[in-house]
C-alpha cells in the first residue's frame, strides 16, 4: 500500500512537470514556427527594411511593415490612454466608496461585460463610433473622414478592455489589507488621501500588471478593430486617419492572394513581429514590475 | 464605576453588525491619563467596542450603532463631527504592524504632512522626535529612507506607534497590539505604554492577563457583547465581585 502511495507521488510530480514543460514549450514552438515561415522573406529583403519602410507593395515585392506596426500602436495606445484613467477611477469607486452589498451587484456585471464576444464590440462601433467620429468629431478637425480611423478603433478597443482592467484592478485592491486604510484613517487622513497615498500606491505593481494585460490584449485584438479602423495601408498622421493594424492585416488578407511570391511569408513576419512585441513589452513590464516591487516591500 | 471628568464616556451603546447584537447596552466612563484595559474571551467584543472611539466602525455600512460616545464631552456621533479631526485624536495600534508602503520617515511624517506641515526642517524635527521616544532612533537614522517593511516586526510595531503619536493624539487605542511579537518586542511596547501613560489616555484591548496586571489601572471585563465588572486593575484581578470574572480570572472560561 505504501508503495504504490509512493508511486503515485513520484508520477504525478513528473507528469506536472511534463505538461509543464509542455506549456513552455508552446509558446518557443510557436515562435519557431513563425520564424521558419518568415525565413523566406527575411532572406529577400534586410530587417531595417522590412520594418522601417513604409513602402508596401507585394507585386513588386516590397514589404514594408511600417504603416501596420504604427497602426497597432497607435489604436492600442489610444486605448490604454482611454481606458486607464476611466478604469482606475471606476475601479477606485467600486472597491473604496461603495457599499459592499453593492459591490455584490457591480462586480458580476463588470465580468459579464469582458465575456461580450469581440464581433459585437465590432458591430456596434460601426454602428455608433464610426458614425459619430465622422459628423461629430471629425468635422471640428479635418475637412473629411469615414469614421473608420484609429481613433474609432481606440474607441472600441477601450471599452473592450475597460471591464478585464477594472476587473484585475478591483482584485488588485482587493488584496490591500483594510488595517492598512485603517491606519491611514486612524491618522486623521480622509479617504481620498487615503486612496491616493495609500491604496493606490501599495497597489502599483498590480496596476502595472493589469495595463501589461491589457496591452497585450489589445495588442492582439483582431475583428473589433479591423470592423472600424479602415484597413488602409498608410502612414497614419493624426487619429483620424484611417489604419491597418497588424492582426487586421493578417486575417484580412491570409488564404487570399496566396499567388504573390512571399505573400504568405510576409504575413507570418507579421505575425512574428507582433508575437515579439508582445513578448517584448511583456519581459520589460516583468523587469519594472520587479523594481516596483523591491521598492516597495523586502 | 464613573469619574467627575472621564476622557471617554459610553452611554448605552448598542452595536449591531447584520443580525448579531455584538454590544449591549454599554455604558463606561474611560478615565484621563490612565491605562484602562479590556479583556475577556474572544468574540466577547471588546475590539468590537475599541474602534467604536474611533468610528473606524461605522465605515462598514452593515453595522448599525445606538447610542453615544463622548470624548472631551462631545459625541462624537453627533451629526456636525468632523470624523478626521476626531480620528486624529486616537491613535492606534493594530494586532500586526502595518506600515505604510513607503519608507520609515515618510511613514512618521505621512501624518503631519496631511495636517499640513510642508517644512523640511519641522518635519526633519517631529521625524526624529517620535523615533526617539520609540526608542527607534539609534536603530534606524542612518536608513530612514529605506523602505517601512525591511524592520522586524517589534520595530514595524513601534513605527507604527511613533506614526500615531506623530499627529499629537490625546488617546492610543491598542487592539491587541503585541499578539504578533516576540517576548523582548513586547516588553519594550509595554514600556513604551508605561512611559506614555502620563501623557496619553491608553485604551487597550488584551487577552493575556498577566499583561493587563503589569500595564493597566483599571480593568473591564467584557462577556458575551456586556460589561460583566468594571474596576482597579487589582480589585477586578484579585478579588472579582461577579461569578463570571472570577472564573474568566482563574481560566474556567476562555
Amino acid at each position: 500500500m505504501t508503495r504504490v502511495r509512493l508511486i503515485k507521488d513520484r508520477i504525478s510530480g513528473k507528469l506536472f512537470l511534463a505538461f509543464t514543460l509542455l506549456s513552455i514549450l508552446l509558446v518557443v514552438f510557436v515562435g519557431i514556427g513563425l520564424y521558419g515561415k518568415s525565413v523566406p522573406i527575411l532572406r529577400q529583403s534586410s530587417l531595417s527594411h522590412l520594418l522601417f519602410s513604409r513602402e508596401w507593395k507585394p507585386f513588386k515585392n516590397r514589404f514594408g511593415f511600417l504603416p501596420y506596426i504604427a497602426g497597432s500602436v497607435l489604436v492600442t495606445g489610444l486605448a490604454i490612454l482611454i481606458a486607464l484613467p476611466l478604469s482606475l477611477m471606476t475601479a477606485v469607486f467600486i472597491s473604496e466608496y461603495v457599499p459592499n452589498r453593492i459591490k455584490r451587484l457591480l462586480v458580476p456585471f463588470i465580468d459579464l461585460l469582458s465575456g461580450i464576444p469581440p464581433v459585437i464590440y465590432g458591430v456596434w462601433g460601426v454602428l455608433t463610433i464610426v458614425p459619430f467620429i465622422q459628423d461629430r468629431i471629425a468635422p471640428h478637425f479635418v475637412e473629411f473622414s469615414s469614421g473608420y480611423s484609429a481613433l474609432a478603433g481606440g474607441l472600441v478597443l477601450a471599452v473592450m478592455i475597460f471591464p478585464l482592467i477594472i476587473s484585475i484592478l478591483l482584485e488588485v485592491f482587493g488584496t490591500v489589507p483594510q488595517e492598512l486604510r485603517d491606519a491611514s484613517l486612524s491618522l486623521g487622513a480622509n479617504q481620498w488621501e487615503t486612496v491616493y497615498r495609500v491604496v493606490l500606491r501599495k497597489s502599483a505593481p498590480g496596476i502595472l500588471a493589469a495595463t501589461v494585460l491589457a496591452v497585450s490584449r489589445a495588442l492582439g485584438e483582431t475583428i473589433a478593430v479591423l470592423m472600424v479602423c479602415g484597413n488602409q495601408t498608410a502612414f497614419p498622421h493624426s487619429v483620424l486617419d484611417p489604419v491597418y493594424p497588424l492582426p487586421a492585416l493578417i486575417a484580412n488578407n491570409y488564404g487570399d492572394m496566396m499567388s504573390i511570391p512571399l505573400y504568405d511569408s510576409a504575413l507570418m513576419l507579421a505575425a512574428l513581429i507582433l508575437f515579439v512585441i508582445i513578448l517584448l513589452f511583456n519581459g520589460l513590464s516583468r523587469v519594472v514590475l520587479y523594481r516596483l516591487e523591491r521598492r516597495n516591500n523586502e | 464605576m464613573t469619574f467627575e471628568a472621564p476622557h471617554i464616556r459610553v452611554q448605552d451603546l448598542n452595536v449591531h453588525i447584520g443580525d448579531h447584537h455584538i454590544l449591549k447596552n454599554i455604558s463606561l466612563d474611560i478615565p484621563d491619563k490612565k491605562i484602562t484595559s479590556f479583556i475577556g474571551p474572544s468574540g466577547c467584543g471588546k475590539t468590537t467596542l475599541l474602534k467604536t472611539f474611533n468610528r473606524l466602525l461605522d465605515r462598514n455600512k452593515e453595522v448599525r450603532i445606538g447610542g453615544r460616545v463622548l470624548v472631551d464631552g462631545e459625541d462624537i456621533y453627533g451629526k456636525d463631527v468632523e470624523v478626521t479631526g476626531m480620528r486624529r485624536k486616537m491613535g492606534l495600534l493594530s494586532q500586526r504592524p502595518f506600515p505604510l508602503p513607503m519608507s520609515i520617515y515618510d511613514n512618521i511624517a505621512y501624518g503631519p504632512r496631511i495636517h499640513g506641515t510642508r517644512r523640511k526642517k519641522e518635519l526633519n524635527g517631529t521625524v526624529e522626535h517620535y523615533l526617539r521616544a520609540t526608542g527607534l532612533w539609534e536603530e534606524v537614522k542612518d536608513r530612514l529612507g529605506s523602505p517601512a517593511t525591511r524592520l522586524s516586526i517589534g520595530q514595524q510595531q513601534r513605527l507604527c506607534l511613533a506614526r500615531g503619536l506623530a499627529v499629537e493624539p490625546e488617546i492610543i487605542l491598542g487592539d491587541e497590539p503585541t499578539s504578533a511579537l516576540d517576548p523582548l518586542s513586547t516588553q519594550r511596547i509595554e514600556e513604551l505604554f508605561l512611559q506614555l501613560k502620563d501623557r496619553y489616555t491608553i485604551v487597550l484591548v488584551t487577552h493575556i492577563l498577566r499583561q493587563a496586571r503589569r500595564l493597566s489601572d483599571y480593568i473591564v471585563f467584557i462577556y458575551m457583547g456586556e460589561i460583566i465588572e468594571f474596576g482597579p486593575t487589582e480589585e477586578v484581578l484579585l478579588d472579582p465581585k461577579e461569578r463570571l470574572t472570577r472564573e474568566y480570572v482563574k481560566g474556567y472560561i476562555s
